[in-house]
């Protein structure tokens, strides 16, 4: 178990709602929710989430935490936002399932290769550095997040389409060595460990 | 008509030589017909866009956006914000709404910008360029300008997810939003009167994460604009854009279909409309070319 979650069980035992109201980000609303299902029918990859929305919401309040946090459910999240505009409790769907994909993950209890929390931990990690995303070593780690013949054979898949768009000017090829980015990286970097500091004590991470 | 000034961020995707480029160049062509003056927000960085919550949290994610703002506020001073993308404009537009709505959030934001030397004073808007157009415009003047109607043309308007909802353009329905409609109708095509996946979700950041799930999505929106006789499909969105425009081929490979459909922006139609070049318009950027377009860039 990671020291975060140990810490987190010791601290509310049973009290998965109050964990989450505290913790996951727009948490206080679950409890607002009146089951009726609407968000259910509304996400596009519906059939792949083994709970959806709606049942996320009832598991909370039945404080089945290990359930909710290991699942794989909330990582099919388009952000469609289908969800936000129908319920009728106006609850802010889309946000409670990042804020729980995010806690899960930061507790180390999100489904290790879920592709969508490998390709969204690249993503962040790619436009912290420079400030903005750098498509091509973006892709790239993407194509070789399996390792590195699967990686070629992904990289082959989509070639004609790579090369498509680099004749198109929409693919920059030197992005790998210089690219975009922000003149004031220093200034990014501190402000977002500033903000890390500020938001775990604001979440009781710490006690 | 007096020149319109605003503040604007173009996002990762849109500046030049990344995958939405084409979308920038039909969008300075469109503005230099209407009189409009983009100054780039000096320095902007990355929303965070849509899936940047996982690993980012949710303080990380308004700092990003707020330092855009501030920056904004302080070199740009007066103007209102216009991002292109749909989903830095719903990165942006969340931001600000949730700063606004709580005074602990704004003093955390502001306590982490003051690493960067910068101070939000939570005085910007936030818009996206389609609300530019049809409440600062509207309709007969975004009509005024067309020299050459798209007559002849047959268009889907796929409007997506991320510039409808949760805050859509004014006065638009969720479920059924007409503006790209009236759009194509203002430059002189024909919508698809019919066009049933026109908020329908392509997958958005999942088409790299969930393939072929995604693909099935994109599959629908495809085929539902052959279904209706569209000669092309058009959006406000670039990962909407790229999306259906780019994986075409690999459902093709998988689904045995012969998907040939051109996807452009609206902007697009705009400047070959008010007259621009295929190149002005960024057509020369298309995976999948939009040949009956260039004829009447051409002509
Ligand atoms: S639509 Fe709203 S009220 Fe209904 S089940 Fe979903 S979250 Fe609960
Ligand atoms: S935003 Fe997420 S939770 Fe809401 S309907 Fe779309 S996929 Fe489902």
């Amino acid at each position: 178990m990671s020291d975060l979650n140990a810490q987190a069980v010791a601290k509310y035992r049973t009290n998965f709602l109050k964990e989450v109201e505290e913790r996951v980000e727009e948490g206080e609303w679950v409890k607002m929710c009146m089951q009726c299902g609407v968000c259910s029918g509304s996400c596009p990859l519906g059939p792949y989430w083994a709970h959806p929305p709606q049942e996320i919401f009832m598991m909370i309040r039945a404080g089945r935490r290990d359930e909710v946090l290991t699942s794989d459910s909330m990582w099919m999240c388009t952000s469609c936002y289908n969800c936000i505009v129908r319920c009728p409790r106006k609850l802010p769907i889309t946000h409670i399932m990042h804020g729980l994909a995010n806690y899960a993950h930061r507790l180390g209890l999100a489904p290790k290769n879920q592709p969508t929390r490998v390709f969204a931990t690249l993503f962040w990690n790619n436009l912290i550095r420079t400030g903005r995303v750098n498509e091509l070593k973006l892709s790239l780690a993407l194509y070789f997040k399996d390792g590195f013949k699967q990686g070629i054979q992904n990289a082959l898949n989509m070639q004609k389409t790579g090369l498509g768009l680099m004749k198109a000017k929409r693919l920059n090829p030197f992005e790998l060595f210089s690219g975009h980015g922000c003149k004031d990286k220093k200034g990014i970097a501190a402000m977002l460990k500033k903000a890390r500091e500020i938001e775990a004590s604001r979440k009781h991470f710490a006690n | 008509m007096a020149k319109k000034e605003y503040a604007f961020y173009p996002g990762c995707s849109s500046q030049s030589k990344a995958s939405a480029s084409n979308y920038l160049t039909s969008v300075n062509s469109m503005c230099k017909t209407l009189d409009i003056k983009l100054t780039e927000i000096p320095d902007w960085n990355c929303c965070g866009a849509s899936i940047g919550y996982a690993e980012g949290g949710e303080l990380p994610r308004h700092v990003m956006n707020a330092r855009n703002f501030a920056l904004a506020e302080q070199h740009l001073p007066g103007q209102q914000v216009v991002a292109t993308c749909a989903a830095c404009w719903l990165g942006a537009r969340e931001t600000k709404e949730r700063l606004d709505a709580s005074a602990q959030l704004m003093a955390d934001t502001n306590e982490a910008l003051k690493e960067a030397g910068l101070h939000y004073k939570a005085e910007v808007e936030i818009r996206h360029m389609v609300e530019v157009l049809i409440e600062d415009f509207g309709y007969d003047a975004l009509g005024k300008p067309v020299v050459k109607p798209l007559g002849g043309l047959k268009i889907a308007g796929y409007v997506g997810c991320q510039t409808n909802r949760p805050f859509g353009i004014a006065g638009e329905s969720f479920e059924n939003p007409m503006y790209l409609d009236k759009l194509v109708e203002t430059l002189g095509a024909e919508p698809v009167a019919n066009y049933e996946q026109k908020v329908t979700c392509c997958g958005g950041a999942l088409a790299f994460s969930e393939t072929e799930k995604s693909q099935a999505q994109i599959k629908n929106i495809v085929e539902s604009a052959y279904d209706q006789g569209a000669d092309l499909i058009v959006t406000p969105c670039p990962l909407c854009q790229a999306n259906v425009e780019i994986y075409q081929e690999q459902i093709n490979k998988r689904y045995g279909t012969k998907f040939n459909m051109p996807v452009t922006y609206y902007s697009q139609l705009m400047s070959v409309a008010y007259g621009g070049s295929t190149k002005d318009a960024g057509l020369d950027g298309q995976l999948i070319r939009a040949p009956k377009l260039e004829e009447i860039a051409k002509k």
